[in-house]
């Protein structure tokens, strides 16, 4: 029973309560008897007051309580007797209080577990003893591991239906073993239970040849604080307090430690800015401290007077997080609409939001084995996948494998402000959506108008994006154009996708990012080109959306023409055309990732020009699309 | 002024000097896990910072209640020595415990801070919302009235955040609501659409007209409240602690007697406190000795009945009883 610590009682100093608190998760169905354990929990620790137990008589059949309908909280739960949402239940012992984070098992709800599983330092899994560790157990494990909780419980259930069978317990508890050391959870035990009848969930039960501890005795124990205050520094600011009168060098950034140790004199390191300084003082409201650790809220003043605010990272030189605008993560889809590659969303990640573009869906987690799948062309609710985040600005994050908050992100749908996503990172490249400077450098002026110089030419720069199958006759089109143009005046430069290959992308093979990579450099290159006063024409596969997006923006943002050109030629009649072999190859297996055969081509929805091989000749293409170059100079 | 003085009671005004205690958290800070209390404290906290830096008008509900109370000395730790970054209001229906009204007029005068008082009576005057109390009816009350009063509140001050005191131990539909909790803009509460909440990452996006009720008391449990007022030394009003008052049994609960309800039964006078602080004219009073915040928590650790259960007529009214009201924009 709860009674205040009698040492505060003693000393006349109130320490709180002295406890530890737990915050667990608890997965599985009603048919396991998660609820009723969760009843059988909070009515065995005389945690259940008389009229919540009133209500459950009233509910229950044959004078035993409805245990399960203790967790039931919403009306619809109710009436339908399932678990929708995350209910959150509280309890506590004299050794510890209890946060339980209640979730539903079916596939169906993945989003509530993920939600339940977010904040979680222990998963208790339900397993039936006559149905032994099912798919949906195996779901609930691998969940629980992909979101950091370091300690999992299996509570074997039911124990009462196959007779106390010991072989049966055991058979179970070495699989549930098995599968944690395959998930790197080093804290993995079981028990043998019946919820029901209450056989070791509070007090010993009926397996006399069960020696170990009943499952409370287990949760009170447990260590989840050693690692409080391990790994490096980091701190994300989240408010600046500006005391009254305070001069400018008396602001205090205040945050929630989310790694690491703080204490006064502290080198730190401010990202992204790079800034270095010390930490002259750790204040909370109570006085300063000598030293503070996750889950602190504190706020520190600097040696320096820096222009810190919001967002920005306090963390230990020379171990700092990474930074980049390339986000490969995993994320658990949560809107009922799907999602799909070229997307924007917002992202939030500890203190900071930067909009952000999805880059790829790069496969989906197989829950059951943890094993990649081929990647969709859209995540769907409650899928787990791997993709990839090119973000607006850097953002600065750690593997979550090494911290669950700076690891950790959201993503928010910019129109129903919906968050649709829970993101975990898992690398952090520099790459990603083209910056608006580079740090350090700034873009060097000529001093010379573009009109001007384009006046004393006697020209126009714009650039022609052709888009489409390989061999679809992009090659043969952009030459021809790239000739009349010259013809006829105009200084044009052929930028053919292979060619560029050799040289400027060497570098890059075909996966999605170096796709787009490939594809960012070329855009440079056709601006600089454009800008210049000449007619770039880029003959490109650009199989993605985003990525031609991307030279679009980049052209639009530099007030340069861009004319996206769609090379519409069935992919039976490309292949039949096949110059350089390569669908055969590519049918053959031998070569990877080829567009239209083994990798996707997304089609341009709106193209400013679209071609159709099959119908119309090589110079009449070109022709229109001179023209189509005109009405963009000149229009009428 | 000697007599609101009276009315208040220190927590614990035997307990010493607060280097004592910080002493106490800076020694164990490092080695172990922290007080189950100070880990709610931190994330109390970190709720407060994020609000303020998110959203563009929050305001702090305020009662008097030891909750709000909390709430209160919450928003201390997150902005001092800063101001607030938003006032303090209450909606006072006129039914109060003058105690309260006395305590919640100290205390905010204390902290230097604004108070906003919005009444339930405007509301009537204005014809926003009609009587539904009637002094002769015991149980009757103004208090799903003071939904349009907060409602308009909020749309006047063009508030988009009002922090709350609600727990989710408190009853079963809370249980399920998000300490971001999204209101439209009539101020409805859609169970079935609530954002997930991950670590602790809030999405507090909203469009014009919409608002977020935000509950950093959600994971406290109203034994952590007790015991955070005892760690922290607050005052509370003196109705919180055991006193002789003359009361009345109806249905069950002992109400007080006062100027807003007519007594249904013979009045008597008995050593009470109450548990929770709402209107006189619904909220019941248990028999209690305890006079000191030690006592409280020990009456309220040996108690087998819920707060809401015991003292609250509006919540015992059905089993969706807190559902429903929620969903039209209650608290």
């Amino acid at each position: 029973m709860t009674v205040p610590d009698s040492t505060a009682a003693a000393t006349g100093v109130p320490t709180g309560t002295g406890k530890q608190l737990l915050r667990l998760a608890t997965a599985g169905s009603v048919d396991d008897g998660k609820s009723t354990l969760i009843g059988r929990l909070l009515l065995d620790a005389k945690l259940i007051l008389q009229d919540t137990l009133d209500a459950l008589h009233r509910n229950g059949t044959d004078g035993a309580p409805d245990l399960a309908s203790i967790t039931d909280g919403l009306r619809a739960e109710r009436e339908q007797g399932i678990t929708i949402d995350v209910a959150y239940r509280y309890f506590t012992t004299p050794r510890r209080a209890f946060i339980i984070a209640d979730t539903p098992g079916h596939e169906r709800y993945t989003r509530n577990m993920v939600t339940g599983a977010s904040t979680a330092q222990l998963a208790v899994i339900l397993i039936d003893a006559r149905h032994g560790i099912i798919e949906q157990s195996r779901r609930h494990a691998c969940l629980s591991g992909l979101l950091g909780i370091r300690h999992m419980v299996a509570a074997v259930n039911k124990m009462d239906l196959v007779d106390w069978d010991e072989s049966r317990f055991r058979a179970i508890e070495s699989e549930f073993s098995a599968l944690a050391q395959q998930l790197g959870v080093h804290d993995a035990r079981s028990f043998p239970i019946s919820a029901l009848n209450g056989d070791n969930v509070v007090e010993r039960g009926a397996a006399g040849w069960y020696d170990g501890p009943p499952l409370l005795e287990h949760l009170e124990a447990v260590d989840v604080a050693s690692d409080r205050g391990a790994g490096p520094l980091r701190l994300p600011v989240q408010w600046v307090i500006r005391p009254e009168d305070g001069a400018r060098g008396e602001r205090r950034y205040a945050g929630q430690l989310a790694g690491g140790t703080l204490r006064p004199g502290d080198p730190v390191v401010v990202l992204p800015a790079g800034s270095r300084t010390t930490v002259t003082a750790v204040e909370t409201h109570d006085g300063p401290l000598e030293s503070a650790a996750p889950p602190d809220s504190v706020s520190v003043q600097l040696a320096d007077d820096l222009d810190v605010g919001r967002g920005e990272l306090l963390c230990s030189p020379g171990q700092l997080p990474a930074s980049g605008r390339r986000i490969e993560a995993t994320v658990c889809w949560m809107s009922e609409s799907p999602l799909r590659a070229g997307e924007h969303v917002a992202l939030k990640h500890t203190t900071r939001t930067v909009r952000a573009a999805v880059e790829s869906i790069d496969s989906l987690l197989d829950l059951t084995t943890l094993g990649d799948g081929p990647p969709p062309d859209e995540l769907s609710l409650n899928d787990i996948a791997r993709i990839t985040l090119r973000t607006a600005a850097p953002i600065v994050a750690d593997p979550y494998t090494e911290n669950r908050t700076t690891g950790a992100f959201i993503l928010i749908d910019e129109d129903s402000n919906d968050t649709v996503a829970a993101g975990m990172v898992r690398r952090v490249r520099a790459g990603g959506r083209e910056p608006e400077h580079s740090p350090g450098v700034t873009w060097h002026e000529s001093g010379l108008e573009r009109e001007h110089r384009w006046d004393s030419l006697g020209t126009r720069g714009a650039t022609v994006w052709l888009t489409g199958l390989p061999a679809s006759g992009k090659s043969t089109i952009a030459a021809q154009l790239e000739r009349i143009l010259v013809e006829d005046g105009h200084p044009a430069y052929f930028l053919d996708g292979d060619n560029l290959r050799h040289g400027l992308s060497g570098d890059l093979a075909f996966s999605p990012a170096d796709r787009t990579e490939n594809i960012r450099r070329v855009a440079h290159v056709a601006r600089l080109i454009a800008d210049a006063g000449m007619v770039a024409i880029a003959s490109l596969v650009s199989p993605a959306h985003h990525d031609r997006a991307l030279a679009r923006e980049l052209h639009e943002a530099a007030g340069l023409p861009f004319l996206e050109v769609y090379v519409d030629t069935p992919v039976e009649v490309a292949e039949k055309r096949d110059p350089k072999g390569l669908y055969a190859l590519a049918r053959a297996g031998r070569l990877q990732d080829f567009t239209g055969v083994s990798a996707p081509y997304e089609v341009p929805e709106q193209p400013d020009v679209t071609v159709r091989t099959a119908e119309e000749d090589v110079s009449a293409s070109a022709e229109r699309l001179k023209q189509a170059l005109e009405r963009l100079w000149f229009p009428a | 002024m000697p007599d609101i003085v009276s009315g208040l009671i220190r927590a614990s005004p035997s307990v010493s000097s607060k280097p004592d205690r910080l002493s106490v958290r800076l020694s164990c800070s490092r080695v172990t896990a922290p007080d189950h209390l100070h880990a709610l404290e931190s994330e109390a906290v970190h709720v407060f910072r994020e609000v303020a830096a998110e959203l563009e008008r929050p305001v702090l509900l305020f009662s008097g209640g030891k909750d709000s109370i909390v709430l209160l000395r919450l928003a201390e730790k997150a902005f001092r020595p800063g101001r607030f970054p938003f006032p303090v209001m209450h909606v006072d229906t006129g039914h109060n415990f003058p105690e309260v009204l006395e305590y919640r007029d100290r205390r905010v005068e204390e902290i230097g801070e604004r108070l906003i008082v919005a009444k339930v009576e405007d509301s009537i005057a204005a014809g926003r919302a009609r009587e539904e109390w009637d002094a002769s009816k015991p149980g009757s009350s103004r208090n799903r009235l003071q939904t349009v009063t907060l409602l308009d509140a909020i749309e006047h001050g063009r508030f988009d955040a009002a922090f709350g005191g609600a727990r989710r131990d408190e009853e079963r539909a809370r249980a399920k609501e998000r300490i971001f909790s999204f209101r439209d803009d009539f101020g409805q509460w859609d169970p079935r659409a609530q954002r997930p909440e991950v670590w602790n990452l809030y999405n507090g996006r909203i469009r014009r007209g919409e608002h977020v009720r935000v509950f950093p008391l959600s994971n406290w449990t109203e034994l952590d409240i007790w015991h955070y007022i005892r760690q922290e030394e607050l005052e509370l009003p003196s109705i919180y602690f055991a006193h002789e008052r003359e009361v009345f049994e109806h249905d069950g609960m002992l109400y007080a007697v006062s100027e807003y309800v007519e007594p249904s039964s013979e009045p008597f006078t008995e050593s009470v406190r109450y548990r929770t602080v709402g209107d006189m004219t619904i909220t019941g009073a248990v028999r209690s000795s305890a006079t000191v915040v030690a006592d409280v928590i020990s009456e309220i650790a040996a108690t087998r009945v819920t707060e809401r259960g015991e003292t609250r007529a509006d919540d015992r009214t059905s089993e969706a009883a807190m559902e429903d009201r929620k969903r039209l924009g209650y608290f």
